[in-house]
């Protein structure tokens, strides 16, 4: 049997982020522009090591969920909802991959991508996994600031 | 074996198998206690609805779990039903009734999944199997209600759904189901939690598609209640949607709430000319 048939949509598809810290800009207050954002968002670079691991882990951003990407075929299973993001440096500036993993729909209107550095605006938020309510106040973003640099750092050695 | 019976043999072996691997994917045939029985995994839409075409969820499912649907004696779902068809026997409550008391044969409740839910007229709302089952307990056993996601429940609409295996899903959505179905229906296509997701998002957009290593299907909700492989037991359809909102990051409704009975109205519908499946087998 394909064992992989067997296992439902993990529970946690991504995963709570967890401190701002003091550099981070606040999520309310990126500065999107046509869906870009130029500055780094904890102030700091990326590391790109570190991205790959919150690209894969199921716990953290769990890109390859929606994405296929070549270089992580050590994580098993890519799934094909999103495009893939294969050559996506080359389709891509720095400011456009950190506008879309943050807030995807700035840039594509109606996207199902979720947005992973916001806290507010939702419909029933809940507590994670719970399925219980959470008061918007006490909502973390789903990538914290850095992780979502990292993940921009990976995101730009993958070039056509 | 002389040659004209020999080819005789290979060719109808041949058609047999490839009549079977062109079928196969539209129609699935049970075997039953006493022969067989077809069911229809891929039939038309009714003209409103915005998928090309209504596919069960067993066909997005492995073969090994198709197969374990195709037999009533590997169908762990049955178990149930068996337990069921005790309690369907058996005097509870004030009245000293059962449900074989006044309904007679569990087979007499034939035809009525197809239609669930449907609009109560006495009671001015609209009412599930669930809500049926429990006014027959409360109103004329004099039993308690059962819970909504209870064993007790679940196994009884499986032994009901089962009465009704094969018959097209027909819902009705005109006249006094209306709100109900608009007010499911714009809940389908609402995104909640914090994953910003819609029921459409998944199975209308991207059934057929994987989510790591999901198959997402339609969210057809003909075959339940569904013996999943994940928990080992029948599952109600309001618990499987509130699964599906869970993993949106949301706050769930309740079973039984009248978000839920909307939602139940509209998914129901968008399978309506598939076969009820009940009890299936699903992951």
């Amino acid at each position: 049997m394909k064992p992989f048939l067997l296992v439902m949509v993990p529970v946690s598809m991504f995963a709570f982020a967890t401190v701002v810290a003091a550099a981070d800009v606040i999520p309310g207050e990126v500065m999107y522009q046509d869906g870009a954002v130029a500055a780094s968002l904890s102030g700091a670079a990326g590391d790109a090591d570190a991205g790959k691991k919150v690209m894969t882990t199921r716990s953290l951003g769990n890109c390859v969920a929606c994405h296929q990407v070549d270089a992580l075929s050590s994580a098993a299973f890519h799934g094909n909802v999103g495009p893939t993001l294969n050559g996506a440096a080359s389709r891509w500036t720095e400011a456009q991959l950190r506008g879309i993993v943050a807030d995807s729909k700035k840039t594509f209107e109606g996207s199902m991508m979720p947005s992973f550095y916001k806290k507010s605006g939702y419909i029933r938020p809940g507590n994670a996994y719970t399925g219980k309510a959470s008061a918007e106040a006490d909502l973390s973003t789903l990538l914290t600031a850095q992780q979502i640099e990292d993940v921009v750092a990976f995101l730009k050695t993958l070039k056509e | 074996m002389n040659i004209l019976k020999k080819t005789t043999l290979i060719g109808g072996i041949l058609a047999l198998s490839l009549g079977f691997a062109a079928t196969a994917q539209d129609t699935l045939t049970i075997a039953t206690e006493t022969g067989t029985q077809e069911i229809m995994l891929k039939v038309k839409p009714p003209a409103w609805s915005p998928l090309p075409e209504l596919i069960s969820g067993l066909v997005f499912r492995s073969k090994e779990t198709q197969s374990l649907q195709a037999d009533d004696f590997g169908n762990p779902g049955m178990v149930f039903v068996e337990q069921a068809w005790e309690s369907w026997n058996t005097t509870d409550g004030s009245a000293g009734k059962s449900c074989a008391d006044c309904h007679g044969e569990p087979a007499k409740m034939a035809g009525v999944r197809a239609v669930m839910p449907k609009f109560n007229k006495d009671k001015g709302e609209m009412w599930t199997l669930e809500m049926y089952i429990n006014n027959c307990r409360t109103d004329r056993m004099g039993a308690d209600a059962w819970k909504w996601n209870s064993g007790s429940m679940v196994s009884m609409t499986g032994l009901i759904s089962l009465q009704s295996r094969g018959m097209p899903m027909n819902v009705a959505i005109d006249g006094d189901a209306a709100p109900y179905w608009e007010q499911g229906k714009e809940m389908y296509y609402s995104s909640t939690g914090q994953l910003e997701l819609s029921c459409a998002n998944c199975h209308e957009d991207n059934y057929d598609n994987y989510i790591r290593a999901d198959h997402l299907s339609q969210g057809q909700i003909n075959g339940f209640p569904a013996y999943r492989l994940k928990n080992a037991k029948l599952n109600s359809i309001h618990n499987r949607f509130k699964g599906c909102i869970r993993d949106t990051r949301a706050e769930t409704y309740k079973e039984g709430s009248p978000e839920f009975i909307a939602l139940e109205v509209y998914v129901a519908s968008r399978g309506n000319g598939l076969s009820v499946e009940g009890p299936s087998v699903r992951n």
